[in-house]
């Protein structure tokens, strides 16, 4: 059923559009004045301000390679990540680690570790996946590069943004 | 070898009194033009809840410079199958009226006894009605060179709205005339000096009323009532007046010529570069002379209550320059917060607003007038 709105009714006054322009002005120098004494929150400003103190715990930045307190590099070159990646971000190329190393036992290390952030997508599916704990998704969200190149970060990049990671499980160790 | 008294004989004094007036108020205004520009888009920015230029210079202040680089560095591109005599002529069209108009303002007192106008002329404010409908020539033109359909739309309703409101325009500032009694924008600023400000009589210095014949004899009629009766009929004017300068400079909300949403860009959409930036200014220049003109017939121009004027000394010569363009700069600031308040008016609304309402109530208000100073006068 078709239902009818009644237009309102508008008195002399206020179809003489006065009451409603000062009105809107009204509104609109509160604004301003507000602005003018520092009263309105405003946007952050970016490259001054950054997220970095706001940044909460499960924030999912740039995926990174990390050591433990032995130094020892976690990855083991078991490619996992680099098979689950869904945009494929991830080339590993793996070779053998020497019998004399202390840690020969793993057998096996990246020769290689490059993640193209041009096609990472931060869904975190390689820290998920990770068997050793070595990859881990970090805080850092401005990956920025003039060229293409620039945008793949190589394995020393990689652990240049993961660092030291303490608290992991150290399963490769001697036992005790 | 010349002399210093050559410089001081009266028609050389003249003239290089007239062309030092001329390049400083000719500066102060294009500045003026510049940062009104940033003005706008700080107010806009406030009143919206942002920031604002903020990053070339303090709080954006060298935003102006920037952009004008910017303008200057571009490609002036011509698109095809535009007449390009008319294309070119046209952004000039539009901001020389504007800056012709101030030539007749009196933006000052005087200065070591030089009367702070570039112009005196009797005609002053024929000159700056003449002169300003000029400025449509250059929408129009823009409009009609560009061979586009929305520059097109914007030309022909910039001309029939300037048309419906210079009508109001000019009929609402006789009763201005009817008072003062001259057309000299000079002698109009003196008489708000010596008897209030046409829209604050309350104001006045020599101890008359808005109208002359309220001192000259005494008693008969109250002071009171002179100004209190002659009150109505100026704020009347000034209210059309003022909307009508609105439409006049093409400004919110009667911006239908330009119109983004609607037609791109209006009447400059085919421009580029430094023949966009003249329409951009030239609608800005006119907007500080619209100002100029509303400041010196209703506002007192150069005045303040109780402030000597420029024979006093160079220091109340200055204070009063100074006050001229505060009083443009209070006026500007209040286009732009209608601005960023009011939306467009539909075109049939303009249009039925300029000749049902303004022109009938400013006729009206004439006869108003009339009635009261005959009455006063009688």
């Amino acid at each position: 059923m078709a239902t009818i709105v009644q237009r309102p009714k508008l008195n002399l006054l206020e179809r003489s559009y006065f009451p409603a322009i000062l009105g809107g002005l009204w509104i609109t120098i509160k604004h301003f004045i507000k602005m003018l004494f520092g009263q309105t929150k405003v946007t952050m400003q970016y490259p001054e301000q950054k997220w970095d103190s706001a940044m909460p715990e499960w924030y999912r930045g740039a995926p990174t390679l990390v050591k433990d307190e032995h130094n020892r590099e976690r990855c083991v070159a078991c490619q996992l990540c680099e098979f689950i990646c869904p945009p494929r971000a991830i080339t590993i190329k793996p070779g053998e680690l020497p019998g004399d190393n202390r840690w020969s036992k793993v057998e096996k290390y990246p020769e290689k570790f490059d993640i193209d952030m041009i096609r990472c997508i931060y869904c975190g599916l390689c820290e998920e996946v990770c068997p050793e704990q070595a990859i881990f998704l970090r805080k850092d969200y401005s990956i920025t590069g003039l060229t293409r190149s620039e945008m793949v970060h190589d394995k020393e990049k990689l652990y240049e943004l993961g660092g030291v990671m303490h608290g992991l499980v150290h399963k490769w160790n001697e036992k005790k | 070898m010349p002399s210093l008294d050559l410089f001081l004989q009266p028609e050389i004094f003249l003239v290089w009194t007239a062309a030092l007036k001329t390049f400083v108020i000719l500066g102060v205004v294009l500045t003026m033009v510049a940062y009104s520009v940033w003005a706008e888009r700080k107010v806009s920015a406030f009143i919206q809840d942002r920031i604002g230029p903020n990053r070339v210079g303090w709080a954006g202040l060298i935003q102006p410079v920037a952009d004008g680089v910017k303008l200057l560095l571009k490609e002036n591109f011509v698109p095809g199958g535009v007449n390009k005599f008319f294309f070119s002529i046209a952004p000039s069209l539009a901001m020389i009226p504007a800056i012709l108009v101030l030539a007749v303002l009196p933006f000052g007192s005087s200065l070591f006894g030089v009367p702070m106008v570039i112009a005196n002329l009797d005609i002053g404010v024929l000159w700056v009605f003449a002169v300003s409908s000029l400025g449509v020539y250059g929408i129009v033109l823009a409009g009609w060179a560009s061979n586009s359909k929305y520059p097109f739309l914007g030309g022909i309703r910039s001309s029939s709205q300037m048309i419906s409101y210079e009508l109001s325009l000019g009929l609402s500032v006789v009763p201005v005339f009817m008072i003062t009694g001259t057309l000299n924008l000079g002698e109009i600023v003196q008489y708000q000096v010596d008897h209030g400000w046409m829209v604050f009589p309350a104001w006045f210095q020599s101890g008359g009323g808005l109208l002359e014949i309220t001192t000259d004899n005494g008693g008969m009629f109250g002071l009171d009532l002179g100004q209190s009766l002659l009150w109505i009929p100026m704020m009347i004017s000034f209210v059309i007046f003022m909307i009508a300068m609105f439409a006049e400079t093409n400004r919110v909300p009667f911006d239908l010529p330009e119109a983004e949403q609607e037609l791109v860009g209006g009447y400059h959409t085919e421009y580029s570069s430094m023949r966009f930036a003249l329409f951009f200014l030239g609608e800005y220049a006119a907007m500080i002379a619209g100002a100029g003109v509303i400041v010196t017939l209703f506002l007192g121009g150069w005045s303040l209550p109780f402030v000597p004027d420029g024979s006093q000394g160079w220091f109340w010569g200055l204070v009063n320059i100074g006050t001229f363009f505060a009083k443009v700069a209070a006026i500007i600031f209040f286009f732009l917060w209608v601005r960023w308040t009011l939306p467009r008016f539909r075109f049939d609304q303009l249009m039925k607003l300029g000749w049902y309402v303004f022109f009938e109530v400013a006729l009206l208000n004439i006869f108003l007038t009339a009635g009261i100073l005959a009455y006063l006068q009688s």
